[in-house]
């Protein structure tokens, strides 16, 4: 199964670390990765393989945004089904 | 592989326009409950609707983490309880009432519907009991929900039952009247009502439904209303185009959340339905999509034509996004839950003669709104009898759910609280329909539903 995690917030050093020292701490693979920068607003998007997650889904995913509010920016997973249903047809 | 700017839409839709899930609703059949004993038909329905629900508000949760987007209401309706008791006595349909509320606090579901009678044509005993016990049902009990459809296309307006529920609309509004009357924002009179809707106060699950089932209510005015803003000032081919695509986006999340939601509770799934809904809070309303189209405030000139267009174009961007389209289908108008209506209202913009050609061309009619606690009864059916013409005629649902607040008068407000919002107190007409009212009988199906 695999989900998309989008981190959204303003850029300081070190977010991309934060965030994937977390995914690899509960065994998610991160299968790809993309970010923009608009002005200081930071949006990156990483594609996850949950195959190997030690967690459960909601454990995963509330433990990215906990670490996101730590940081300071916004961490949201979510199957990737719903971009899916929404933007392809 | 999925682009960011999609990505990043989505994710903005959820957060910033309230884009949710407004309701996912289990419908459930009582027919194999029916018994002539009170107390045994109390256990089967309280022991059917608690094991085929147990997981309802369970997987809900799990589908909201999983998927990023909020389900707010999580429902139950179930086949109309006039059939499933329709040997007893109004206190005996009571004390149903009690054991649907009891079930529904059980499971931790907001609203369950149902409580109703289909009399279009004339009333079979259990529907005249019913009805009877409709304000004293929805005084005792938080959660239930009562609809009684009083006309079809094909059978015409029951004018006897029109006559009778401004009666009962006044005796609800009078047994709650220490909450400004409530129970009546828990009362719907429809005209074709549909077997399969999601949404309350008016969802039942239809005599012609599987088991049980899944029906889920998408929402998203905020979303629609941010899109048109985008738009800027296009013409109105492009205005159509900007509604249908963001609203086959919506669709298709109302859809993937039933399919998965009918998966995991090992339910059939049944239809998604379309209907735009509106909450009080800021940037959810329907009445604000209308004024991002160009008017200055909704129910001015215009208002009619625009909530046309939305209709029809969520329609047809929904439609393509769902496999099995049902339910009401259309823009939900109801006042005191949508707060650019409250405020066109309470500016006099908008008006109940407004409203009432609005619910020609959307879904569902006249809808939380507040008249003057002092409202004659036959005034109250006059109004029904208006709405429901519309909804016979043009072959298409409508509904009443009018509140007269007792104590209160025009100038005042009704606070209900929740997601049923507040309105302030619409003006009526003074003149007497009562004669009118009085006749009683039938008033003959139109022409056109003779279709064979």
């Amino acid at each position: 199964m695999k989900a998309v995690a989008t981190v959204t917030g303003k850029d300081k050093v070190g977010i991309i670390a934060m965030a994937s020292a977390e995914c690899s701490k509960h065994g998610v693979n991160i299968v790809d990765i993309s970010q923009t920068v608009m002005k200081e607003y930071f949006a990156m998007i990483m594609l996850l393989e949950l195959d190997g997650m030690k967690v459960d889904f909601s454990a995963f995913a509330d433990a990215m945004r906990e670490e996101g509010k730590n940081a300071g920016v916004d961490i949201r997973v979510m199957h990737e089904d719903i971009f899916n249903s929404m933007h392809k047809i | 592989m999925l682009n960011t700017r999609d990505i990043l839409e989505t994710i903005r839709m959820i957060r910033d326009e309230n884009l949710d899930i407004r309701t996912v609703t289990m419908g459930i059949s009582l027919f194999d409950c029916i018994s002539d004993d009170q107390t045994r038909l109390e256990e089967k329905i309280y022991e059917k609707i608690t094991r085929s629900a147990k997981n309802l508000v369970g997987v809900c949760c799990e589908l909201e983490r999983t998927y990023g987007i909020p389900i707010v209401n999580k429902r139950i309706s179930v086949t109309p309880i006039s059939y499933i008791g329709a040997g007893l006595s109004p206190e005996g349909f009571v004390r149903l009432a009690r054991t649907l509320d009891t079930a529904a606090k059980e499971l931790g579901v907001n609203f369950i519907g149902g409580y109703s009678a289909h009399v279009q044509k004339g009333e079979i005993l259990g529907a005249v009991n019913l009805i009877d016990s409709i304000p004293e049902a929805l005084s005792v009990t938080e959660r239930v929900c009562s609809s009684v459809n009083v006309a079809t296309t094909k059978a015409g307006i029951n004018m006897n039952a029109v006559g009778k529920m401004g009666e009962i609309i006044k005796k609800t509004a009078h047994l709650t009247a220490d909450r400004d009357s409530i129970g009546c924002a828990k009362l719907v009179v429809f005209s074709n009502i549909p077997e399969d809707n999601p949404f309350m106060a008016g969802a039942v699950h239809g005599i012609g439904e599987p088991d049980t089932v899944i029906n889920v209510g998408v929402s998203g005015p905020g979303v629609v209303a941010a899109a048109i803003k985008e738009a800027g000032d296009c013409d109105f081919s492009a205005l159509a185009e900007t509604v249908k695509r963001i609203a086959f986006k919506i669709t298709r999340v109302g859809q993937l959340i039933a399919s998965e939601a009918a998966k995991r509770l090992g339910t059939p799934y049944g239809i998604v339905d379309l209907s735009l809904a509106p909450t009080p809070a800021a940037g959810d309303s329907v009445a604000e999509i209308l004024e991002n189209m160009g008017l200055e405030r909704c129910g001015t000139h215009g208002t009619t034509a625009a909530l046309a267009l939305l209709n029809d174009a969520v329609k047809k961007g929904g439609v393509m996004a769902s496999n099995h389209v049902g339910g009401l289908s259309g823009a939900f108008i109801p006042v005191s839950e949508d707060r650019g209506m409250i405020e066109a209202a309470e500016l006099g913009t908008l008006t109940l003669d407004k409203l009432e050609a609005m619910t020609a061309v959307c879904s569902v009619g006249l809808d939380m709104i507040a008249i003057p606690g002092d409202t004659p009864a036959s005034t109250i059916s006059g109004i029904i009898a208006d709405e429901i013409s519309i909804g016979v005629v043009n072959n298409k649902t409508t509904a009443v759910r009018i509140i007269p607040v007792v104590g209160k008068t025009v100038g005042e407000s009704a606070e209900f609280g929740g997601l049923l919002g507040y309105a302030p107190i619409m003006p009526v007409k003074s003149e007497s329909c009562e004669r009118f009212i009085g006749r009683g009988g039938r008033i003959p199906a139109p022409i056109h539903s003779l279709k064979n």
